[in-house]
């Protein structure tokens, strides 16, 4: 017995684990692609359901009658909109007084850090317009919130036609329980956090708000709607928030089922649920539906303005209405019943929606996989980095052993790294990190001013410059650096990166598993085979590779042929400079962490994360004693991560440079 | 000027809040202070006309709000003629027996409970008579010659329960406050020692017809006749707001207030909500209201009126059409105006039509503007929020309105926070127009967990045409996982901040108690420059972690057994050594037979007690590498 204490044995398993190193990360690896892949396979995935008790599944009869209602509003609407060239508040304002509700305005100012050249929009000023409907029977210590962006142009104009003609029928219903906040917002998703910040009193971006009057207590839950045209053939749900959060999947449950119930076809990721789901291209389907899912989850930016309530622990979905060439269309009053029974429901709700899952995938529409069957995927990935690490923990030890028992007197920079050599490199990835974070905005005026460049040009290019250099910087470093070309040096200096990366990658799939996974399967098997003996041109170049840029590359490259949009290398690119620009506003505009994958290399840790963590904590009541685990989360892992962020790619980053270096001495020595 | 009127105001505010130990039944003619008038004008002096003998009054005034919306105040006032102090009162004629005899049993001075559904929106309603929490809210001063005062507390917050339906056994030391300077008596006084004093609220409680029926009981007539026949529940439960309480204080029973009666006013406010019943229009009359008319008074009332307020008609004559017509009006002082009322005596025959019932109807003459704009603020309003995301902090703001164009105003803020959150009192902020707004007094005691909650008390002065934030920082407590409520995922109530606020007088106003309506001496008008109201802003719904109760506990529980005992043993497996040992001891059976061996006199299977002794130790390391 005693496996570990006695040293036979453990010398055994250390035979095992070095030996069999290589057969078993590849076993790892596959096991762990293959566990992925079958998420998406219909057997193996569960079906939705309703937990919430006090939504049970159709105890409301809708009577909403207004569909024409709310197209008289929507044309009025357009007309006020065009004349006004904006929000038009003061109609806005009136019609919803005009309907019994309490009406408040926010006006909101903010600059962007640098022009936004897909919008076109540099200063951003606007006025959201809201209207409580307090409920007879409650303190207003609960609202649900309907919210409809004022987009430009012809945009959503039926979207608040509709939103008005509800205000209108509900105000004449004795039965809420909630107070019903119903909320046209400007300038999409500016406009939505101005509003969440005014709520909440809290200033996270730096937008400068007017002070919010009117309050309805916590909000539950929201129901962001976004509708264009008269009649709809189908409606797509969005749940994708910011930084990958997902609103409670009863939330989704429940649009499934008022579908169901009114005949109405919904879609996830634009895709229809197929009835064949046991055949091949069912199963293709399937697969294509979930991909979509994680390369949008992974992307960490909110894909409509319910997005952003998910950091307030509000649980909330987007409604897209879609008008296609179908046969079967739908008038605003079936529309409207789906939303009157969505927002009945709501009503009903006793507690917070806590229920069912916040951790999910989802397949199609009617089922869904939860955490518990999607981590195993990634935690075998995660596997290789461990074993690797393992078998290098084995042979420094076997190293240390046969110096100390044979020639003592051998090289001292072989026997020891010194410290010096393994912070270096570290404090100087650290350090590119930092700049990448905080120079592309600091210097945009400067290289505006000296190059013919525009400003979000000047960003995406100074940042993919810093980036660059980031490679070749400690390039020249470790020359200087004492054992640093030794077996030992770079033994125990890739030992540490591994385990950092097996922690972040590791604490990034808890958070984000969409992120964590598309990083993991790119980056582990390299960082797994790496080294500066062998084939180091072909090391080098699948480094280049599995960079988070070239990564991001290849996403938007798989997302547009996912959609079936595919673009030419080309456009890719171009794609592919305005996802940097985008991430980088998209940080400033909303705090969302910068996702690697819309960013790059390396983001040093920033305060606001702490804040992220509180959310996702809170949020997490589905799977663990959330109460225990957001303290857990507060303090343990906030540290780690404090500690492990920016270590993410720079010490790959490091790694990478750390074997092109050496190459080049060797190159250098070899001449 | 403005200083001056204000340090005047604070200063009356303050002497209410020090005031009223002084007064006694013997000096009232010879009180000349200011504050001590304030105190006692129109509340100690009672209508001592009617003399001997009990009396009953009711009273229905009708309201129509700013926001076209009406809100009907129900007022019935019992008076009985003996001190329930001093004399053993046995005999009730028309006051409440059971009600009587818990004021005797527990020394009450005042009694003050109102139970509640929805919320007062002071916003757009504009200033309530009498407003109340959500929920319940229970308040009650005792003589100084109890000596448990908590005990007495506790033993009559149950049988109140009992006697009202209520949840009121939920009143405990975790939420019963004793405030300082917010809550004065209201009758006649000869205690002010705050320790007399016990608040609560509980604004979880749901309000329902449960309550109303005992409350009703409580009326001389009951609800068969008089007033109280409207008060139907089905319809007073459909509308925005439904508050109904009950206040019981000892006033002078003669005019040099020799004698000691007892006042039991029962209050009912209901808010009817004219649009979503009326289809958008704004006409209203009793029946549709309550779905009822008048047939007759109480018989047993000495008065019975029903007020109309058409204080909007005055410049306008041709707004609206009131049926049936009467020519009585009157005009009554309330909030520190001059208001029109159209007075309906129901002890006139000639208010009845031919079928002999009532039926007060209002009609709108034209359509009223589409777009009013948004309804006027009224002169003082609050808001209560909590800001911040996540479970960890949180900030409590109030914000507090004066929308007087030109005079500054003292409020005395009160907050009560449940302990599980933990304020951070060096957080406490008051700014006004972007800058620190210092109180003039303030009482803080601090909370003790599982035992008391946090009480503030802040005398604020409001300048004119300004809005006040205050805000305090707290976080949030892990409770142990049994002391959750049910549904605990929907939140924990905070109860609402109280403000007690005297505002200026729009012009000098004085009640006489004597002849003046019920609804016009709910609170005392002091020298008539201002006059007093008491607010309550909305509670807060507060998330705290919470475990999850559901089935994954169990899981976790089970996981967690798992865990340890797999680990255990796997443990166990991976670092234990085993070594097989020579056991010189030998089991129990060797030792069951060598105590026989001894009793017989046989020599012992193994050789002395020494060896058994050690024998006996060795069995411990064995048993330990056993598990």
């Amino acid at each position: 017995m005693g496996l570990l204490s006695d040293p036979n044995r453990r010398q055994a398993l250390s035979r095992v684990v070095t030996r069999l190193n290589t057969p078993l990360c590849i076993i790892s690896y596959l096991v762990g692609m293959g566990w992925f892949l079958g998420l998406a396979f219909h057997p193996f995935t569960l079906r939705t359901y309703i937990s919430e008790n006090s939504m049970g599944s159709t105890m409301v009869e809708e009577q909403f009658q207004g569909g024409d209602r709310a197209l008289s509003y929507a044309r009025e609407f357009a007309a006020h909109k065009k004349a006004s060239g904006g929000s038009p508040v003061a109609w806005l304002e009136r019609t919803m007084r005009g309907l019994g509700l309490e009406v408040y305005t926010q006006s909101f100012v903010r600059t962007l850090p640098f022009p936004d050249e897909a919008t076109e929009r540099y200063m951003v000023k606007g006025t959201n317009v809201y209207g409580i409907l307090r409920a007879p029977r409650a303190a207003s210590t609960e609202s649900l919130v309907l919210s409809v962006p004022c987009s430009e142009g012809q945009n959503n104009n039926q979207a608040v036609g509709l939103l008005l003609a509800l205000a209108s029928y509900f105000r004449g219903q004795i039965y809420w329980a909630k107070d019903i906040i119903f909320l046209v917002n400007e300038h999409d998703l500016i406009g939505m956090e101005a509003w969440l910040e005014g709520y909440h009193d809290v200033n996270v971006t730096e937008i400068k708000s007017s002070v919010m009057m009117g309050r309805a207590g916590a909000i539950q839950a929201a129901v962001s709607l976004e509708l264009n045209t008269d009649v709809t053939t189908s409606f797509d749900v969005i749940v994708e928030g910011l930084n990958g959060q997902l609103p409670n999947l009863d939330m989704v449950n429940l649009f499934h089922a008022f579908c169901q119930k009114n005949t109405l076809l919904c879609t996830i990721q634009g895709k229809l649920q197929r009835s064949d789901y046991d055949t091949f291209p069912g199963y293709l389907h399937n697969l294509q539906t979930l991909l979509l899912m994680v390369l949008k989850q992974g992307s960490g930016r909110p894909q409509g303005d319910h997005g952003l309530f998910l950091r307030y622990h509000i649980e909330a979905i987007t409604l897209r209405g879609i008008n296609s060439f179908r046969q079967y269309k739908y008038d605003m009053n079936t529309v409207g019943k789906t939303l009157e029974g969505m927002f009945r429901k709501l009503n009903n709700l006793s507690e917070r929606l806590h229920q069912s899952y916040f951790f999910y995938l989802l397949p199609s529409l009617s089922r869904f996989v939860s955490i518990g069957i999607y981590m195993p995927a990634i935690g075998f990935i995660l596997l290789i980095l461990i074993l690797r690490s393992l078998d290098l923990w084995i042979k420094l030890n076997r190293a240390g052993t046969t110096t100390e028992d044979g020639a003592a007197d051998d090289d001292d920079q072989d026997a020891k790294p010194g410290f010096l050599s393994l912070a270096t490199p570290i404090v100087i990835c650290h350090a590119t990190g930092l700049s990448l974070y905080y120079i592309p905005t600091m210097s945009q005026d400067m290289a505006t001013d000296h190059f013919p460049v525009s400003e979000s040009e000047a960003v995406v290019l100074i940042s993919i410059a810093i980036y660059v250099a980031g490679l070749a910087l400690p390039h020249n470093t470790h020359r200087y650096l004492t054992g640093a070309g030794s077996d030992q040096g770079w033994m125990t200096l890739k030992l540490i990166s591994l385990l950092y990366l097996a922690i972040q990658l590791s604490c990034i799939a808890l958070i984000n598993f969409s992120l964590g996974f598309i990083l993991a399967i790119t980056i582990v098997p390299v960082a797994a085979i790496v080294q500066p003996t062998g084939p180091k041109v072909l090391y080098g170049i699948l480094l280049v590779l599995v960079t988070p840029a070239t990564t991001l590359l290849g996403s938007i490259f798989l997302y547009r042929e996912l959609i079936e949009y595919p673009v030419s290398i080309l456009e890719c690119w171009q794609l592919f400079l305005q996802a940097i620009a985008g991430g980088i506003l998209d940080h400033y505009l909303r705090r969302r962490y910068r996702a690697v994958k819309s960013e790059q290399a390396g983001q040093p840790l920033r305060v606001f994360y702490t804040e992220e963590l509180n959310v996702i904590g809170g949020r997490n009541g589905g799977t663990i004693l959330s109460s225990s685990r957001e303290i857990l989360l507060s303090w343990r892992l906030e540290i780690l991560v404090l500690i492990a962020w920016d270590w993410i790619f720079n010490s790959f980053v490091f790694l990478f440079d750390f074997e092109i270096g050496s190459t080049g001495v060797v190159f250098h020595e070899t001449s | 000027m403005f200083t001056s009127l204000s340090s005047h105001a604070i200063g009356q505010l303050a002497c209410w809040l020090e005031g009223g130990g002084s007064l006694s039944q013997g000096n009232m003619a010879a009180t000349v202070l200011p504050c001590l008038l304030l105190l006692s004008v129109g509340w100690i002096v009672g209508d001592a006309a009617q003399g001997g003998g009990d009396t009953f009054r009711e009273e229905l005034l009708l309201t129509p709000l700013r926001s076209g919306d009406i809100a009907a105040t129900f007022q019935f006032r019992t008076r009985l003629d003996s001190d329930l102090r001093r004399e053993k009162v046995s005999h009730y004629r028309l006051f409440p027996k059971v009600l009587g005899q818990v004021i005797s049993k527990y020394s009450v001075q005042e009694l003050h409970l109102s139970f509640t559904q929805g919320f007062w929106r002071t916003r757009s309603w504009g200033q309530p008579l009498l407003q109340a929490p959500t929920g319940a809210e229970l308040w009650v001063w005792f003589q100084d010659s109890v000596a448990d005062v908590n005990k007495s507390w506790k033993e009559l917050s149950n049988i109140l329960s009992g006697i009202f339906c209520a949840s009121l056994n939920f009143i405990e030391s975790t939420n019963t406050v004793a405030p300082t300077a917010s809550f004065k008596p209201q009758g006649l006084v000869n205690v002010t020692n705050h320790s007399l004093l016990r608040y609560a609220t509980l604004p979880r409680e749901v309000v329902c017809t449960e309550n109303l029926t005992p409350w009703k009981k409580l009326l001389p007539c009951g609800s068969k006749a008089g007033l109280a026949s409207l008060l139907k529940a089905e319809r007073l439960y459909h509308s925005s707001y439904h508050s109904q309480s009950v206040h019981i204080r000892p006033i002078c029973g003669n005019a040099d207030c020799t004698q000691v009666s007892w006042e039991l006013r029962q209050v009912l406010t209901v808010v009817f909500d004219l649009y979503s019943s009326g289809m958008g229009k704004r006409d209203w009359s009793l029946f549709k209201m309550f779905s009822r008319t008048i047939t007759e008074p109480c018989p047993l009332a000495s008065e019975s009126k029903i007020y109309l307020d058409t204080s909007g008609s005055e410049k306008d004559d041709d707004l609206f059409e009131v049926s049936p017509f009467t020519a009585h009006e009157s005009l009554v002082p309330v909030h520190g105006d001059k208001k029109l009322y159209t007075v309906y005596d129901l002890l006139e025959q000639s208010v009845f039509n031919t079928s002999r019932n009532l039926n007060i109807a209002l009609k709108w003459k034209g359509s009223p503007s589409s777009d009013a704009g948004p309804p006027l603020p009224p002169v003082c309003h609050a808001e209560r929020y909590v800001s911040g995301y996540g479970l960890q902090t949180g900030v409590i703001n109030t914000m507090i309105y004066n929308n007087h164009p030109y005079r500054a105003f003292p409020v005395m803020l009160m907050e009560t926070v449940p302990w599980y959150l933990r304020l951070y009192v060096h957080t406490l902020s008051i700014t006004t127009k972007g800058k620190e707004n210092k109180p003039s007094y303030i009482h803080y005691q601090p909370a003790k967990d599982r035992r008391r909650p946090h009480l503030l008390e802040m005398l604020i002065q409001l300048p004119p045409n300004s809005v006040t934030k205050v805000s305090i920082e707290f976080e949030r407590a892990l409770l142990k996982w049994t002391e959750y409520p049910p549904d605990p995922n929907h939140g924990f109530y905070i109860s609402p901040s109280v403000l007690s606020v005297l505002i200026p007088s729009v012009t000098s106003t004085k009640t006489e108690m004597e002849d003046s309506p019920l609804f016009a001496t709910i609170f005392p008008s002091s020298d008539g420059s201002s006059y007093f109201i008491r607010l309550y802003t909305e509670p807060l719904l507060v998330n705290l972690p919470t475990p999850d109760f559901s089935m994954p506990y169990n899981v976790i529980c089970l996981t967690c057994t798992v865990v340890a005992v797999g680990y255990g043993s796997f443990y166990n497996l991976l670092t234990r050594t085993f070594q097989v040992e020579d056991r010189k001891g030998g089991g129990i059976v060797k030792k069951l037979a060598n105590i026989i061996r001894r009793i017989r006199g046989v020599p012992l299977l193994d050789a002395g007690s020494l060896q058994r002794r050690k024998g006996h130790a060795a069995e411990a390391p064995q048993i330990g590498a056993m598990e």
